[in-house]
């Protein structure tokens, strides 16, 4: 298990060097425009853009900058200075992380409560009337774009501008430190939002997956056995319904921390994804390439906690 | 002392279930009724399909959540199990009445330890601790002949080998020392010498525990070992009820006589061929008329596909019941043929029958 979690590391590792490598290519090599003109902004003379291109060392060979650029990221986690604010992309970005971390996870912990009860509700009477509402509810919601969907909430729920004022709006949002109450139902409606798509997938998931599993012998033991059918659902067809279902979770985690672009631009949330989107607006090339490393950083971390956690999960799976 | 009028463990009246398909109503059980006495084994036994399984699953009310329709009545020491509550009836699953199944690999959860299934099944029915309840899950296993039992108890099914589950499967069944073991098949998924320690094993219980068997098998040897008594089930009804050694010595059912001729037996000679019942077991949507045996049965007559056989007393046999409509003295020169060596056609023949219009 240990050797197989190292092998799982080291491949990770190689992962974020490949996908470095890559970044490097898409923002330096690439034809967009001149990081030094960006740089400059409205100031470029040639004196300035020459001094620039010193500075940032884009008149070394591409090897050259390739190997500083790599020892930069993986010695001193230097990911270099905002085009824009001049500021370290690394302080940016982990000044930013905790409302990132703040929207996806709260977010998770709804999409995962609805998700498992209206699976399970639904699961235990397919076909019933409350089924088909719920699956053909879930399905409106997949359909439904985070965007539009956040927009529709703030007009019919937010404090300033709804219908009905009930949830503070877009710009609400304060720092958990600042003002945890504040902060908690400022992130009511963007939790919502994360979490109404993900939520209906979810459901979706955990009720074909509970249907499957009660059709099993080991259910009909338990049965045998005189448990309650509480407890068969919930400790023998859960217990096993969730497994798939787990693995889609670490990933989904892994991809809407580096990606929640939609959901904080509108609810104005100065997370790592509104970053990004500013920094697009921007052609701020040093911090989208900062993020879209975080993004893969993530979804690679994601990606091993779930095989990890897939070990522990079921005990008929241990890797070697 | 009144003497109270005999009770039986368990007693199946009338017994019907039917489960609603897209494809039809089908009859799994139509109109059984058999008896368990205490500390005394049941042998059911049939083909797959002749609803073997879903009468004993309906004893302990596991065809409810699928949607079965029941009728009759299932007497556990008198108390009606068709009309108990879902809750009632619970308290008696695994508790007096425990079941354990064919594949013992896939009735076990994958995710858990043997000893905390054992614990589970233990604390389901009684207030004990969870140190007493793995204490007793440690003794049950060594009771199945599961060697190091307190350092197997943390093992997970798949760490186990096939007889070894089943013998935890047993030992959840017995866990709270029912009055009633139903055994599905209970050996079927296993090697043949595995086969025979647990029918061991099963007896040795039975005979320290006293508790009563239902064994349900496709297999008449396994009949041979275990049972005292034979139901023989057919599309969903039983044709031929009796002490065993009747059941293996006099046989009155055709259906009976192909089962037995289609097991080979070591005492036999080469030349006596196996043979075949003919046909496959009817479909229970749409059953053949009459008696339900008729299409496969080498010794029916015309009127036998409209006239539908009751179980009746053997006549000067009280204990042996049939569902047949040749005569007795026909059936018996049939049998007395047949375990002579004859082959079906000549039995017919012999026996002065006209044989088959076809």
């Amino acid at each position: 298990m240990t050797r197989y979690i190292i092998r799982r590391l080291l491949w990770g590792v190689a992962l974020l060097i490949l996908v470095s490598a890559l970044t490097f290519v898409l923002f330096r090599i690439l034809p967009t425009a001149d990081p030094a003109k960006l740089r400059a902004g409205r100031l470029s003379s040639p004196k300035i853009l020459a001094e620039i291109r010193n500075d940032l060392g884009l008149n070394k060979p591409l090897l050259t900058q390739f190997w500083i650029y790599m020892k930069g990221i993986f010695l001193h986690f230097n990911l270099g200075y905002s085009y824009y604010s001049d500021a370290s992309v690394k302080s940016l970005i982990f000044s930013r992380i905790p409302d990132t971390v703040s929207l996806v996870f709260g977010g998770a912990v709804v999409w995962l409560v609805a998700g498992l009860t209206v699976g399970i509700i639904s699961a235990r009477r397919p076909r019933s009337r409350l089924d088909r509402a719920s699956m053909g509810g879930a399905l409106v919601l997949v359909s439904a774009p985070e965007y539009w969907l956040g927009l529709i909430v703030l007009y019919l729920f937010a404090a300033d501008i709804g219908r009905l004022r009930i949830f503070p709006g877009a710009g609400s949002y304060v720092g958990v430190t600042s003002d945890p109450w504040k902060w908690f139902t400022s992130l009511i409606l963007p939790w919502l939002v994360v979490a109404a798509g993900n939520a209906a997938i979810y459901a979706r998931l955990i009720r074909g997956s509970l249907i499957e599993t009660m059709g099993e012998d080991y259910i009909r033991t338990a049965r045998a056995k005189g448990l309650s059918e509480r407890r068969v659902v919930l400790r023998h067809g859960l217990r096993s319904a969730i497994n798939p279902v787990m693995t889609i979770f670490g990933l989904d985690i892994g991809v809407l921390l580096g990606s929640s672009v939609l959901v904080e631009t509108v609810f104005d949330i100065p997370g790592i994804g509104r970053l990004n989107y500013d920094a697009i607006t921007h052609s701020d090339f040093p911090i989208v390439q900062g993020t879209v490393l975080l993004a893969a950083l993530f979804i690679i971390v994601a990606n091993i906690l779930v095989d990890i956690a897939y070990a522990y999960l079921d005990p008929r799976v241990r890797y070697s | 002392m009144s003497v109270a009028p005999h009770q039986p463990l368990l007693r199946v009246e009338d017994l019907h279930v039917e489960f609603s398909t897209e494809d039809g109503v089908v009859h799994a059980v139509d109109g059984i009724t058999y008896q368990v006495e205490r500390g005394r084994t049941l042998g059911i036994v049939g083909e797959s399909g002749s609803g073997k399984t879903v009468a004993s699953m309906t004893t302990l009310g596991l065809t409810r959540s699928q949607g079965a329709q029941i009728s009759g009545r299932i007497l556990f020491e008198g108390r009606d199990l068709v009309a108990l509550s879902d809750g009632e009836l619970r308290a008696i699953r695994g508790n007096e009445i425990a079941m354990i199944f064919q594949d013992p690999l896939s009735s076990l959860h994958p995710f858990y330890k043997v000893g905390y299934q054992l614990i589970e099944a233990i604390r389901a029915h009684r207030d004990v601790t969870k140190a007493q309840a793995r204490a007793r899950a440690v003794e049950l296993l060594g009771l199945v002949g599961i060697p190091d039992p307190s350092r197997r108890v943390d093992d997970y099914p798949h760490e186990f080998s096939g007889g070894m589950r089943q013998r935890a499967m047993i030992a959840m069944g017995l866990a709270n020392e029912p009055k009633l073991l139903i055994a599905d098949e209970p050996t079927t998924a296993l090697d043949v010498t595995v086969q025979a320690q647990i029918l061991a094993l099963l007896e040795r219980l039975q005979r320290e525990l006293g508790m009563a068997i239902v064994i349900i098998t496709h297999d008449l040897g396994v009949v041979a070992e275990m049972a005292d008594d034979v139901a023989v089930m057919y599309a969903g009804r039983i044709v031929e009820t009796a002490p065993a050694e009747i059941v293996f010595g006099g046989p009155e059912h055709p259906y009976t006589w192909g089962l037995l001729k289609s097991i080979p037996t070591l005492g036999g000679s080469r030349e006596d061929d196996l043979v075949p019942i003919p046909g496959t077991p009817p479909s229970l949507i749409n059953r053949p008329s009459g008696c339900h045996f008729h299409p496969r049965c080498p010794y029916a007559q015309p009127d036998h596909a409209r006239i539908d056989p009751p179980l009746q007393a053997v006549p000067g046999e009280p204990t042996h019941h049939v569902a047949c409509l040749l005569e007795a003295d026909v059936r018996r020169r049939l049998w007395a043929e047949l375990r002579a060596g004859r082959l079906p056609d000549e039995a017919l023949a012999a026996a002065g029958l006209p044989g088959e219009p076809s």
